[in-house]
């Protein structure tokens, strides 16, 4: 039952006490005390009905005065005794109680209460958030927008009250709490049927750990998505198993190495795995050539091992690093040292400390040099953002932003990983079409990648009207259904039929049920396009062009006019 | 047998002593008011029932908050108790003072059948209580 029920009767044990002992000995005193009649001769005192219901008023101050006759003094000196004896036996449950209600135990219990009862209650598939920093935050909003129920557990509490400032449209449901512990993780949902995935996202890695260990016994068949930036622990968790390790240093050398060798498929990945409707991000053409690395931390070891297997050739300041260029003294930030390090014929220079200040001082010293220089800066905090803005590098690093992005690209469309294999045998020019035509189909902002399987609980119509052996096309169903003549700008990625996949499919390709079909659109066309798949009006419509309502009506008057 | 350091020392639970007390005093002033031949109200004392009354709430409102299987099985005894005990005291009072057909044979014996069924609420605290003491001697 519910502890803070029990909580509250607990805490106010000795106050109730206290009243009924007041209450029996007022009750009784009073049916003891004689009375007195208008003649001044002596009657028998109060009953016990007439006694309990004149305390019952004197005693919450409500004072009728004395009923049912006027009292004698006898009479009234008890009452003058009960009067006192009461109001502190009032004022101390009153008090008790305001105690209790201010308790922060208490609130807590409340709190944990009512999140376990809104957890309890989802009904729509829903992924666990362990941890609301930069990151957390905008995966949040993210989901928020695509409309992905989440909940979402955190730590520091302060950060939840912000997240309720935060104005999503679906109801979160968040908890301060220690996602280490694995009772908070239950509490959470974790053995919810509806749970459909974990994020382990936390600033701490360690806890990242604890949390997929956690969700690897507790609930083995959902997966785990876990940030690590240390080799040792994403080691440790790939060795229990968890589903997606990702370390942002390494996924960023990754895409900056790719960046350099094959520009328009970065391109074509840079956009595919963006964060859904945001600015689409500017054209990158990093150079070749000799390039500065400034810190050589876990950041700076990544992005130097991937920029050497393009054939770049570095050199690396780094004061604090015993595998650096060790002649060159300083961190970079003086111009001194940048000469030293040879800038004059460099292309290229990474300012990939973990101090932003630091970061910003190289690259604007760098710039100033040398103002052709391709500056790649590396961002720690997102609160730094307007400094970074404000410098507009070429390539800004922020490691939050790479987490969300990777863990939205693998939530919101499994078959994307599936397209992303096939993208690294796409030709240059090939990418660079598709990138064309997927900017064109999302109207300026980076497209939804999204995905729908053809069969009866995703696309109820379309699998129907397949399942009757009807003759669908690709290029039909991306037939506007408000406006026949006009075509959905959506771009159809990748179908996946049993263990076959189709990549970027032609109009003609004839659906079957079954198919699980990779769109890039805008929001809206998805919203469309899901209209149309699941709604068998809407499906006919968009297939025949003729309005059919469904009712028995319409078919009744359908049947006559054609005889 | 006990030894003298279990019933003074650690075993000793002041919060048991003193519901004990409360449960075993609701038990014998229901008794005293419950005992004597059921139609006769000269027999059966108002301030009696009171008291078993007022003890039988002091005995529930001392289980409040207890989360333990045997404390919900005496919440819910002496709930049964206190509302045997209420309904006898309103009977009465509506006798009185409400219908004022005052204390008939019939009236009287509706209350002291009621405070009866309260006094078997009780006898079951006791049983309950004797079976959990019992229990903890080991």
């Amino acid at each position: 039952m519910n502890s803070a029920f029990f909580l509250v009767l607990r805490r106010m044990r000795a106050p109730i006490i206290v009243l009924i002992v007041i209450y029996a000995i007022s009750v009784v005193g009073l049916t003891l005390v004689p009375g007195v009649d208008a003649e001044g001769r002596m009657t028998a005192p109060l009953s016990f009905f007439h006694a309990f219901y004149f305390i019952s008023y004197t005693a919450t101050t409500i004072g009728f005065g004395e009923i049912p006759a006027a009292f004698s003094d006898a009479q009234r000196l008890w009452v003058t005794v009960c009067i006192y004896l009461t109001v502190v036996g009032w004022s101390y449950s009153v008090v008790t109680l305001i105690a209790l209600l201010q308790d922060k135990g208490f609130q807590n219990t409340l709190t944990a209460n009512r999140f376990t009862r809104r957890v309890r209650q989802i009904k729509q598939d829903f992924y666990l958030i362990c941890g609301c920093g930069e990151t957390g935050s905008l995966i949040a909003r993210t989901f928020d927008q695509i409309g992905q129920a989440f909940v979402v557990i955190e730590r520091d509490e302060l950060r939840v009250e912000e997240l309720d400032l935060l104005d999503f449209k679906t109801d979160t449901p968040a908890f301060a709490a220690d996602a280490r512990q694995p009772d908070n993780l239950q509490l959470a949902g974790l053995m919810h049927p509806k749970c459909r995935g974990v994020l382990a996202i936390t600033n701490d890695e360690q806890a990242n750990l604890a949390i997929a260990i956690a969700v690897r016994l507790l609930n083995p068949d959902i997966p785990v998505i876990a940030r690590a930036e240390q080799g040792s622990i994403a080691a440790n968790m790939a060795s229990f198993g968890t589903d997606f390790i990702i370390n942002p240093y390494e996924r960023f050398a990754d895409r900056l190495a790719l960046a350099v060798s094959s520009p328009e498929r970065f391109r074509l990945i840079e956009l595919l795995t963006s964060l859904p409707e945001s600015p689409i991000p500017e054209t990158l053409r990093p150079p070749r050539g000799h390039w500065i690395l400034c810190g050589y931390g876990r950041f700076g070891h990544a992005v130097a091992e991937r920029l050497r297997g393009t054939g770049i050739t570095l050199t690396i300041i780094d004061p604090s690093a015993p595998d650096a260029n060790r002649e060159i003294a300083g961190d970079g930030t003086e111009a001194s040292t940048l000469r030293q390090a040879g800038i004059e014929h460099a292309t290229g220079i990474v300012a990939g400390s973990r101090n932003d200040i630091n970061n910003l001082s190289v690259a604007i010293t760098a710039s100033e040099i040398k103002p052709d220089l391709f500056v790649v800066a590396r961002q720690n905090h997102a609160a730094n953002s307007a400094l970074f803005t404000a410098f507009d590098a070429d390539f800004t690093v922020l490691p939050s932003r790479i987490i969300a992005q990777e863990c939205i690209a693998i939530l919101t469309a499994p078959l994307l990983a599936r397209f992303l294999d096939h993208v690294s045998q796409l030709a240059e020019s090939h990418c660079e079409q598709l990138v064309k035509r997927l900017q064109e189909a999302s109207g300026g902002l980076t497209p939804v990648i999204w995905d729908i399987r053809l069969n009866a609980a995703e696309a109820p119509a379309t699998w129907q009207a397949l399942m009757h052996d009807r003759k669908i096309r690709l290029g039909e169903i991306l037939t506007d259904g408000a406006d026949r003549d006009s075509r959905l700008p959506a771009v159809p990625l990748l179908i996946e039929r049993g263990r076959d996949y189709v990549l970027l499919p032609a109009d003609d390709f004839r659906l079957e049920a079954g198919d699980q079909l990779l769109f890039a659109s805008a929001l809206s066309t998805q919203r469309k396009l899901e209209l149309t798949l699941k709604n068998a009006n809407e499906l006919d419509y968009v297939l025949s062009g003729q309005e059919n309502s469904g009712s028995l009506l319409g078919k009744l008057l359908k049947a006559k006019s054609q005889h | 047998m006990a030894r003298p350091d279990c019933i003074l020392g650690g075993i000793m639970n002041l919060e048991k002593v003193i519901f004990g007390f409360f449960i075993l005093l609701a038990a014998t002033l229901n008794f005293g008011f419950f005992i004597g031949d059921i139609a006769r109200a000269e027999l059966h004392s108002v301030y009696e029932l009171a008291a078993a009354l007022f003890v039988s709430l002091i005995a529930t409102a001392l289980k409040f908050g207890d989360r333990t299987q045997i404390g919900a099985i005496h919440l819910s005894t002496s709930l049964v108790a206190d509302l045997q005990l209420i309904a006898a005291a309103v009977t009465w009072g509506i006798a009185e003072h409400v219908t004022g057909v005052g204390m008939t044979a019939h009236v009287t014996s509706s209350v002291v059948s009621l405070s009866g069924g309260a006094l078997f609420a009780n006898i079951v605290s006791v049983i309950i209580l004797i079976v959990e003491t019992v229990m903890l001697r080991r």
